[in-house]
């Protein structure tokens, strides 16, 4: 029983660090139908710029509890994200809105490229560790152990995805770009800057996509210049699980794919009387993908659209 | 107007004996050039083997407009189904009759079972299109790299990540290719036989692309890309003819698969990887969808620019800052990557569309180019 708790657990830190990422794939592809490859490495970009800063004030000798540090280093990660993507948006998708649909999935493909090679000439080939800065206080709930850290990782995750919940319904950008993603015609007609909306919707997604970085960094205690691109697969998958273009949508797929992997390698073994283990960990993402493609291309929460070429 | 189309054929022949000539002297061109002769070569070996696969993409995502990113898993079963049948790996479990067959034999098995493993993804996936179909196939690729990487428990399939190796060369009316065989005074090495073997299978590969693009199924998989419900109402089985451009798209790919294994002599799952596919995707984006040509030249350019910025980047960085600065590797592949950009910024329809599809992107009639404009970008400007 605490094992099935303590996937469970687990299942849902990783899950709401998929659904953070998981949003900033799917507000582009509600927006923009375009699947943003890049997505992951502007994650692996966040996670990045943060260890390196806390490593810099560390280095430099600057006395701080572990989260302000962490919070310095988000204070850098975050703009350079967030700059990243909109950078992104204007130089490789921009100008494609006119071209056949895949030539500016080609340009994110080749954008995502350029930044992981462009990480690993900053950085280098090596895993860099998180800097030991945060409290490790393990609790006990029920025979399964869960860590502060873990906790945080759950409640801040909760707490931004209730704040893009309120800026989407709530506000006058949110209302803005739900009326983008409708229909950009009419929404430039009733006074939407569609330019100006599509890009914030890749700032927005950026900085939930740096923060998302620096959680898997903490989560596994390092970082690589290679991380964004599975993990930005998952997230994806988790998009599509809950229905692309649906936030909702992405923040249900994002924890249920977590907890579906995360109980899937636990109990594969078990279940298969050995013959297959948890080095089998990342078929579920993508056999749940299939599934649910074919049985439901909507998704869970998708409305069902008529068929897109 | 007739004898304008003969003069055509006339100059075509005279240009294909042209390219006949400067293809069979290739080899021994690369190797009275450059002194690294053999290892341009072996690029060219795998840029013919990109062509193939290209190709074969093309007859998928060019013809029938059905976007694959998992490509790379069916030139996988083709290179795989090679190396168990034709290596020490499996020999002891293995039936008799199936342990190193004929060479011809393989590659029709080759081709055949890829093409079942096609059909296999195509099934279930009909219905979707799109986005949605690109997101299907990547994960199929996965799913295959991913048995490829663990089938080696609990009974030993693919040797896990280690990969299997001693795989034999191809053996031929009892030529060897695996060692020198003289002939006309002339040394052929393994990578000159295997250079001619490939090309030849190119050449094949290339004919029956140019056989299908004008047949009954070629229309038809063009009738499904530009409007499928139409081409269904003009009485096309889209359901088969689109699990066809599967099943043949995959074959293509499992030939080259199994010519790879035994070039190679050692297969692994990181030759498998979703990058790969990627690549081959992007030859048929960026030399221009679902015409030949332009496949070919896109497959060329993009397994060829890395080799050549690999032999340009460290001289370059030694001329200029007298060290190694950074790793050409990741410079190189940055490079690409920037390529890739660009090309598509400026000429996003490819480097040599077909026909159509420039027609589509450049109307020369006003009326098609009003209909043509893009509703998004129209609005924009009426407002601005």
């Amino acid at each position: 029983m605490d094992i099935f708790l303590q996937q469970i657990i687990n299942g849902l830190v990783v899950g709401s660090i998929y659904a953070l990422i998981a949003l900033g794939y799917t507000m582009v592809y509600g927006i923009m139908q375009l699947i943003n490859f890049a997505h992951g490495e502007i994650v692996m970009i966040g996670a990045m710029v943060t260890i390196t800063c806390i490593n810099l004030l560390v280095g430099a000798g600057v006395q701080l509890p572990g989260p302000a540090l962490l919070l310095a280093g988000l204070l850098m990660a975050i703009p350079v994200s967030m700059f990243l993507g909109y950078s992104i948006e204007k130089i490789a998708y921009q100008p494609l809105r006119k071209a056949p649909r895949l030539a500016p999935l080609i340009t994110a493909i080749g954008v995502s490229i350029v930044l992981q090679q462009a990480a690993m000439l900053i950085w280098g080939r090596n895993y860099r560790p998180f800097p030991p800065i945060l409290p490790s206080e393990v609790h006990i709930i029920g025979g399964a152990a869960i860590t502060d850290l873990q906790i945080a990782i759950i409640v801040l995750a909760l707490l931004l995805m209730g704040g893009l919940f309120f800026l989407i319904e709530k506000t006058k950008l949110g209302r803005a770009m739900r009326a983008t993603a409708q229909n950009p015609e009419v929404a430039k007609l009733m006074g939407v800057n569609v330019n100006t909306i599509i890009s914030m919707t890749f700032v927005i997604g950026s900085a939930l996509g740096a923060m998302a970085g620096v959680m898997v960094a903490a989560n596994y205690d390092q970082a690589h210049a290679y991380m964004g691109f599975m993990i930005g697969l998952k997230a994806f998958t988790a998009a599509v699980l809950g229905g692309i273009g649906n936030i909702g949508g992405a923040v249900l797929g994002g924890l249920l794919l977590g907890i579906i992997e995360s109980l899937g390698s636990g109990y594969l073994g078990d279940l298969t009387g050995g013959v297959l283990g948890s080095n089998y960990k990342d078929i579920f993402a993508f056999v749940v993908l299939i599934i649910v493609l074919v049985f439901r291309p909507s998704g869970l929460m998708g409305e069902r659209v008529a068929e897109r070429a | 107007m007739n004898a304008l189309v003969m003069k055509n054929t006339r100059n075509n022949t005279v240009l294909l004996a042209v390219l006949a000539v400067v293809l069979a002297v290739l080899p021994w061109a690369l190797g009275g050039l450059f002194e690294n002769g053999n290892s341009w070569l072996r690029a060219v070996d795998f840029a013919l083997l990109y062509i193939m696969l290209a190709l074969g993409l093309n007859i998928v995502v060019g013809y029938a407009g059905l976007l694959d990113l998992g490509y790379i898993a069916f030139y996988a079963v083709g290179a795989y189904l090679f190396a168990i049948l034709n290596s020490p790996h499996l020999q002891a479990v293995l039936p008799a009759w199936l342990s190193h067959p004929p060479f011809l034999v393989m590659m029709v098995m080759a081709a055949v079972v890829a093409g079942i493993f096609g059909v296999l993804l195509g099934s279930p996936t009909l219905k979707l299109r799109g986005d949605y179909l690109a997101i299907v196939t990547l994960g199929f690729g996965e799913i295959v790299r991913i048995f490829m990487n663990n089938l080696d428990r609990p009974i030993n399939i693919t040797n896990g990540p280690q990969g299997i190796n001693n795989i034999d060369p191809v053996q031929i009316a009892g030529y060897d290719f695996g060692r020198p065989i003289e002939f006309l005074g002339l040394t052929f090495e393994k990578i000159h036989l295997y250079y001619y073997l490939i090309l030849a299978f190119c050449a094949l590969i290339i004919f029956v692309s140019i056989r299908l693009q004008n047949s009954r199924i070629g229309r038809a998989w063009v009738a499904i890309r530009e409007d499928e419900i139409a081409a269904n109402a003009m009485g096309i089985n889209t359901r088969n003819v689109k699990l066809l451009a599967f099943a043949m798209g995959a074959s293509f790919g499992g030939v080259s698969g199994a010519l790879f294994a035994s070039f190679q002599g050692f297969v692994s799952p990181e030759s498998f990887v979703l990058m790969e596919s990627v690549m081959v995707l992007c030859m048929v984006v960026l030399g221009g969808m679902g015409n030949i040509p332009g496949v070919i030249l896109g497959a060329i350019i993009v397994s060829i620019t890395p080799e050549l910025l690999r032999d340009i980047i460290n001289p370059l960085q030694m001329a200029i800052a007298g060290k190694k600065v950074v790793d050409p590797e990741n410079l190189r592949m940055l490079i690409f990557g920037l390529a890739m950009i660009i090309i598509m910024l400026v000429r996003p329809e490819g480097l040599w569309p077909s026909k159509r599809r420039r027609a589509e992107l450049h109307p020369k009639t006003k009326g098609i180019a009003l209909q043509e404009k893009d509703s998004l970008q129209d609005a924009e400007r009426n407002h601005d």
